[in-house]
């Protein structure tokens, strides 16, 4: 998808999101490959309509909190059993109980902040990153359905278009992006 | 959209909506040109910023001596402010994450703003232990890096450095929630601008297209982020009441500490929230997406947690009476009827008496009421906090210690500073970023729209029906 050759894209938009999802519906009905479907907002049920595989992040978020509970544990003990044993308050050096809070906050912190730079890494997003739109009001109120058509032939085009008209596409067009 | 919702239940988007509606309603404040109240807040926000930098500078060149603070009383307003700001913002981690959770769909309307309340008000909360150490540039002794006196670690087994860990990571996991909730409304933003403004929105959005993939990955995100904001807001504040319970102080020295703190902290925060959206929502003109429904539910919320808050209280007072303790019973008298009783009588009219009118729906629907209650909530929570430090520490175990402690214009001027940190941020924000999460009120429209729920809509269904 995130490809650094340009596609040429054919797109219609819809008005709502139960149009475009029977739309999708159609288009597996018919066997056309649909290269991408952008919405304004999380449409519900549109993962399991289009087919997507459910989101790993969570395995990365649990991996990255561990992360965070060894490293903080880790370090505390290593620093009061090893590197510069002091007693406190007559406390043992290895004060498990008063280690949890840190270990609990880094594990939180390691989680979020690998989550997020794990989200926009894989999403081709960040800061000063501009990735190309179809059509500017994507992110107001219309759905879109992109084919990508740069190998397609005149009758694959025009069947994606008659599939556009059939389920009630406000508006096709094409472009290069 | 199939959703189950309760006809008689109310609906969160009133004035039947479109989708490109929502988009206008909500974006148009950021294009317009700044209105002359927002001009006027704006400049009395700044007075208020810079006084309180003034304030802070003479503290840093002078020293804390120009704090009324002594060997008695060591902690004064500096800490009560740093708890209470630390409180309000916890409010937006509760909307925002917690009611996530839940699947409250009323959050959508207010959980943007109260997020952006709780990173101003942990910035403002953060500077208070900052300038409280006296050599704020020796600060980043707190952080534990190898050093070249040992290297010497800091101690870890002391609640101020969990707080720390704590705050710095709330403000870090509290500022990409917000960030990453944004950036979708960014992109739309940006894709309305024309000129230097597209560029600006363009840099902030991230190359946000709106694909479905990358919609998936964004609420399984939000989801996850949801899920570890939710144990880390409550473990924020029950560190902050470590501060004091891990302390041999009477009075401080509880268990009840953490879950009694939590309580009061977000019955601060909706109280914040309640003043900065009924203001928000009017001068925007966003009634119809910050309605009286939602006002409702904070109402609740502040009625709830203001109840657990005074069960708390109470709850201290019988045991510090039937603990058979002497210390302990000295300092529950001391704090109702001691010197400082008039914040105690003032903490106990505004945090436990004032809410119980919310029982009546009347009042928990009247703009004009929950207005002057959530400043009353707010004054209240400030005096909780002054209550369980200044009036505290002012009678410890030692008579001949005894002292009473006013604070000087340089701590009042800090504190007004950081009233001016906070407002002058949170006009700036409004002004930049949309107040209320375009994205999510749009999913929630189908099953939240007054065109398509609420008793109003069903009753029309019904009668069209009939025709028929």
């Amino acid at each position: 998808m995130a490809s650094s050759k340009h596609n040429e894209v054919l797109y219609g938009l819809y008005n709502d999101e139960e149009v475009l999802m029977d739309a999708i519906r159609n288009a597996h009905k018919k066997g056309l490959d649909i290269m991408e479907v952008y919405t304004p907002f999380p449409v519900h049920g549109l993962d399991d309509c289009l087919g997507l595989e459910e989101s790993r992040l969570h395995i990365a978020g649990f991996i990255y909190g561990i992360t965070g509970t060894m490293t903080a544990f880790g370090f505390m003990t290593w620093v009061f059993t090893r590197d510069w044993p002091i007693i406190f308050g007559g406390k043992p050096y290895w004060s498990v109980p008063a280690f949890i809070p840190i270990s609990f906050e880094l594990t939180v912190l390691f989680a979020c902040v690998g989550m997020v730079i794990t989200f926009y890494t894989i999403c081709g997003m960040g800061p000063g990153i501009t990735n190309p739109i179809l059509d500017d009001r994507i992110t107001d109120d219309k759905f879109c359905i992109a084919f990508n058509v740069n190998n397609a032939s005149s009758g694959d085009v025009n069947e994606m278009k008659a599939f556009f008209n059939e389920t009630g596409a406000e508006e096709v067009n094409k472009k290069t992006i | 959209m199939s959703a189950v919702v309760s006809p008689i239940r109310e609906p969160l988007v009133n004035g039947s909506k479109t989708y490109h509606q929502i988009t206008e309603d909500i974006c148009s404040p950021t294009e317009r040109t700044p209105s002359p109240a927002w001009i006027a807040a704006f400049i009395v926000a700044v007075a208020c910023l810079s006084f309180g930098v003034a304030c802070i500078l003479w503290t840093i060149w002078q020293g804390i001596g120009t704090w009324d603070l002594n060997r008695t009383i060591g902690w004064g307003w500096d800490i009560t402010n740093f708890v209470w700001w630390v409180g309000i913002g916890h409010a937006g981690t509760l909307i925002s994450a917690i009611l996530l959770l839940f699947r409250q769909k009323w959050r959508t309307g207010v959980n943007r703003a109260a997020e952006a309340m709780t990173i101003f008000a942990v910035i403002c909360a953060a500077l208070f232990p900052g300038i409280h150490m006296g050599r704020i540039w020796l600060s980043f002794f707190v952080l534990p890096y190898p050093n070249t006196r040992g290297p010497l670690w800091v101690n870890f087994n002391s609640p101020l450095l969990w707080d720390v860990f704590a705050i710095s990571t709330y403000f870090t996991v509290s500022l990409l929630f917000w960030y990453t909730g944004l950036v979708p409304d960014f992109a739309t933003v940006r894709d309305r601008a024309r000129g230097f403004r597209k560029k600006f929105y363009n840099f902030l959005s991230f190359g946000w297209t709106g694909k479905a993939k990358h919609w998936q990955r964004w609420e399984s995100l939000s989801l996850i982020l949801a899920g570890l904001a939710t144990p880390l807001v409550l473990s924020v504040h029950t560190i902050v009441s470590f501060d004091f319970a891990t302390s041999v102080i009477p009075g401080w020295h509880t268990t009840i500490f953490p879950p009694y703190f939590v309580a009061g902290a977000i019955f601060s925060g909706f109280a914040m929230v309640q003043t900065l959206m009924l203001i928000t929502r009017k001068v925007l003109k966003l009634e119809d997406y910050i309605t009286v429904a939602h006002i409702e539910s904070m109402n609740k919320v502040i009625l709830l947690t203001g109840t657990i808050v005074g069960v708390a209280y109470l709850t201290e007072l019988f045991i510090a009476w039937y603990s058979g303790y002497v210390y302990e019973q000295f300092a529950f008298y001391n704090r109702a009827a001691g010197i400082y009783w008039w914040s105690y009588f003032g903490m106990m009219a505004c945090n436990v008496l004032s809410p119980q009118i919310f029982w009546v729906k009347k009042f928990r629907r009247s703009i004009f009421v929950t207005f002057f209650m959530s400043i009353f909530v707010n004054i209240g929570m400030w005096f909780e906090r002054f209550v369980i430090i200044a009036t505290t520490l002012a009678r410890d175990y030692l008579p001949s210690a005894w002292s009473y402690y006013v604070p000087t214009w340089v701590e009042i001027g800090i504190f007004i500073g950081t009233l001016g940190i906070f407002f002058t941020f949170y006009l700036i924000f409004v002004r930049v970023a949309p107040v209320v999460a375009i994205a999510e009120i749009k999913s929630i429209l189908k099953s939240a729209g007054d065109q398509y729920t609420g008793p109003e809509a069903h009753r029309k269904k019904k009668e069209a029906e009939q025709v028929h």
